[in-house]
């Protein structure tokens, strides 16, 4: 790779790890302040002094917050996530068992709301102005103003329950084969993509419209290029920045923001764990959840911006 | 049922033909096959038809072996565990009876039967003798010895445990094995209730010795094939099972699922075939489906208002009694549990307890009395009210006082706080707040957890010295007459002079396909006091 790249590379990596650093301790700060902690919250009602004391000296929250907060620092620099306050199981292994399940789930809505989004914000672009551009529009805008819990809950009263053609709750253990599979995510994975796909339409819509208005297009239509070869060949690659930063905020969501999809559908993912782990003030979880979905953007934000400047010459060669 | 539908086709062919019958619906006849026995037999149509019939209910009431369900309960949180010290929410104990047994269970009338202990006998209500079944093992074979039983009972007084059930184990001085198949329990100070106590889920019976409860290791029903806390969690049936015949099912899928519309969504699609916690305001979209049912469970839980007596308004006992009188019981029955309630007197034992006091008068929805005891009291201006969605139906129960206030002028200020942290932070801390009390197993339990001087939950601060002596004497009381007298005076003058409001009993509501069979309720909470796996079985 040249030089441009491996700089830019070295300088995000960097930077990420500030980031990362910053964005610990934001929610260690904000986790500490809310009332209770984990010991109250797993006693509950049958919470006495000596139990909550005696929970407290167990779970290690007997300290003061910023020893807590070093503590977990030296862990993670060994590699070690620490142990989950609630359940005294490794952190690594409560994300371990949920994070391929987050992580299915957002590849595969991606590997089908980004080729949707692109071919209708391509299509809708060339052929701005019409019926067929009008109404992907407006739809798009109309879907995503719907909330996904109403699509979903909708969809699984009419394919669940009355038609009972896919089931009502995604059992991510229960898969042996592909036609299971794909019955228990096609719900899921509908609800995310009406969210996702409206936002990634419209803004490849903006990017490429931007770009045939260019003269350099003008140029190439009087060359006597066919349409296709216009916008395939000579604007995309130029819309490519801003089409990859859409794409990349889009699929970020995907990682932490399924918490209602995930909630109808009992998929046992990362979003409900940290949901969880927030109301049971469970510190260690509540961090590396955060992290990860801290890593998740960062991950694709770069390789955004990456395959923004290999698309562009003029920007690859310095 | 069976036994009736049974009895009358023996009385009307006779026992061999009884008998052949059902011997053939065993092996799978259906009716026409009956029917041909029948007429070949040289009966007449329309009888033959009619003794078909009765042999085939007879058949469907039998317990069927086989089968695999998947059941839905309400939480499902990473804090899921096997400990039973530590387990305090349903799917929790569901799994716990699953796999566990107590010395002593709980029927539908919550009197104590004998479960591991085959007997137990006392003189004095203070030293008991338990006398423990033989041939009991656990999942890994080791058999059942006096050893288990004591480290069992005697973990929850270690604070280093920190069981759920220190308080009620504080009650236990020593449990010692006196015999090789006998344990002796001594107590504090007597008291008649320690079978019940045994039978509740924190006081099953553990392996000695044991410290990694993941792996389940119990004398219970079922096996722990797979437990993944939070996500679900697979039994299989225990064939060396203590109980001959039981349990009927071959393997049981638990699943949390917190979402209640996504719960019974599941169950309409086929997805799940037992679920826990039905909202009454979904009940009609499972009576209209054809092929399920819903499963009533009567018991002792309420929302209670609380009003405590060492601050604010409450501290006047003319405002408490306005606040009794302003309660109108039957509208909330009605518009706030659909009528799955009972209504209540503003004290805390329900019709299902043994000890539950018929002849207290039943306080009506007064508004005169409760204006003219508000004018007793000088109380004016804008009290404020903490309800929130963590106390079962407290918001709607505040919103319909309110409305009552109005009409005698009093100003309630409904103060809705989120469900998140509401027991830590408010419920007994607000001057007016609302709390809920989930079934208890016994009248004593609820009694000594809520009511006595010095209970940590008296929620009102409520101290009546003539109470706790009364309290303390039916502990110990054998007579059960005398012992429901005893009940009787307590439950009066909770409701005449403690400074909480309970309206109404609340029915829990389960919802299952029609296929499953053998639920039964026992009030201690839903799903049959979540002892419902070993007692349930598949129709064909």
């Amino acid at each position: 790779m040249n030089k441009v790249i491996l700089r830019l590379l070295g300088q995000r990596f960097l930077l990420a790890l500030l980031s990362l650093l910053a964005v610990s301790v934001v929610v260690f700060a904000i986790t500490a302040v809310l009332p209770g902690d984990a010991a109250e919250e797993q006693l509950g009602q049958s919470a006495t002094p000596e139990t909550v004391a005696a929970l407290r000296a167990q779970m290690g929250l007997d300290v003061a917050a910023p020893v807590r907060y070093g503590r977990w620092l030296t862990g993670l620099f060994k590699g070690d996530l620490g142990t989950s306050s609630t359940t005294q199981m490794p952190v690594g292994q409560l994300i371990g068992s949920r994070l391929p399940n987050s992580l299915m789930l957002a590849a595969i809505t991606a590997l089908i709301s980004v080729p949707i989004a692109l071919t209708l914000g391509i299509a809708s672009a060339v052929w701005r102005g019409s019926w067929f551009d009008r109404i992907a529009s407006t739809s798009a805008v109309g879907i995503v103003s719907v909330p996904e819990f109403l699509v979903a809950t909708i969809a699984v009263l009419i394919f669940a329950v009355k038609l009972k053609w896919l089931p009502a709750l995604s059992f991510a253990s229960d898969i042996e084969s592909i036609g299971q599979m794909l019955k228990a995510f096609a719900m899921p994975v509908l609800s995310l993509c009406c969210v996702i796909v409206a936002q990634m339409m419209r803004m490849s819509r903006a990017a490429v419209i931007d770009q045939l208005d260019a003269p350099y297009i003008e140029m190439v239509r009087l060359k006597g290029a066919s349409p296709a070869r216009m916008v395939l060949a000579h604007a995309l690659p130029n819309a490519v920045g801003p089409i990859a930063n859409a794409v990349a905020l889009s699929l970020s969501y995907l990682l932490g923001g399924v918490i209602i999809v995930e909630t109808i559908f009992n998929y046992p993912g990362v979003a409900k764990l940290m949901v969880d782990g927030v109301s049971q003030r469970d510190m260690p979880l509540v961090q590396s959840c955060a992290m990860i979905f801290c890593c998740g953007y960062l991950l694709l934000v770069t390789a955004a911006d990456v395959l923004g400047i290999l698309a562009n010459p003029r920007l690859r060669h310095g | 049922m069976s036994d009736s539908n049974h009895k009358s086709l023996r009385h009307l062919v006779g026992p061999q033909d009884s008998m052949r019958m059902m011997e053939s619906l065993k092996r799978g006849a259906t009716r026409r096959d009956i029917l041909s026995m029948l007429m070949a037999g040289g009966m007449q149509a329309t009888l033959a038809g009619g003794l078909a019939g009765m042999a085939m209910s007879a058949h469907a009431d039998m317990p069927r072996r086989g089968g695999r369900i998947r059941v839905g309960t309400d939480t499902a949180a990473v804090t899921d565990t096997l400990d039973p010290s530590k387990q305090s929410n349903k799917t929790d104990y569901c799994r716990g009876s699953m796999i566990y047994n107590g010395l002593t269970s709980l029927d539908s009338s919550l009197n104590p039967q004998p479960a591991l202990a085959e007997s137990f006998t006392t003189k004095d209500a203070k030293t008991w003798v338990f006398t423990l079944r033989k041939g009991v093992t656990f999942h890994d074979g080791k058999p059942l010895v006096p050893a288990d039983v004591v480290f069992s009972v005697m973990r929850h007084k270690d604070p280093a445990t920190s069981s759920k059930a220190k308080t009620l184990a504080d009650q236990i001085d020593s449990v010692t094995a006196t015999g090789p198949n006998q344990v002796t329990v001594v107590l504090s100070a007597p008291n008649a209730d320690l079978p019940v106590i045994l039978g509740t889920f924190h006081f099953y019976i553990l392996k000695d010795g044991t410290t990694d409860f993941n792996a389940g290791i119990g004398t219970g029903p079922y096996k722990v094939k797979e437990f993944k806390p939070g996500i679900r969690s697979v039994m299989v049936r225990n064939e060396s099972y203590w109980k001959p015949n039981k349990p009927y099912l071959d393997e049981i899928e638990l699943v949390g699922v917190g979402d209640e519309s996504a719960r019974i969504n599941a169950l309409l699609s086929g997805g799940l075939d037992l679920i826990a916690s039905v909202n009454p305001r979904s009940v009609d979209r499972v009576k209209s489906a054809p092929g399920y049912s819903l499963f009533i469970t009567q018991s002792g839980q309420y929302s209670d208002l609380v009003m405590r007596k060492d601050m604010g308004p409450g501290a006047n006992p003319d405002f408490v009694m306005a606040m009794k009188y302003l309660f109108d019981r039957e509208q909330m029955k009605k518009a706030i549990a659909l009528d799955y309630a009972v209504l209540a007197n503003d004290q805390p034992i329900d019709p299902t307890n043994r000890f539950y006091f018929a002849g207290l008068p039943q306080r009506a929805f007064d508004p005169e009395k409760a204006k003219f005891h508000l004018q007793k009291s000088g109380i004016t201006g804008k009290i404020p009210v903490v309800a929130s969605p963590a106390s079962l139906y407290s918001t709607d129960i505040a919103l319909v006082l309110q409305q009552s206030a109005q009409r005698v002028g009093l100003d309630l200020d409904v103060k809705r706080m989120p469900a998140d942290g509401y027991w830590s932070n408010h419920w007994l801390n607000s001057a007016v707040g609302f709390g809920t009390v989930l079934p208890r197993p016994s009248a004593d339990v609820l009694l000594t957890q809520f009511f006595h001087s010095t209970a940590a939950w008296n929620e009102s601060r409520w101290k009546s010295p003539v109470f706790d002596q009364l309290l303390l004497s039916s502990r110990a009381e054998t007579d059960f007459a005398k012992r429901k007298q005893m009940y009787a005076d307590m439950q009066t003058m909770i409701s005449q002079e403690a400074g909480i409001g309970i309206p109404m009993f609340m029915a829990t509501l389960d919802a299952h396909s029609s296929k499953l069979k053998g639920l039964v309720p026992v009030p201690l909470g839903g799903l049959m006091g979540y002892s419902f796996a070993e007692n349930v079985w598949l129709e064909a």
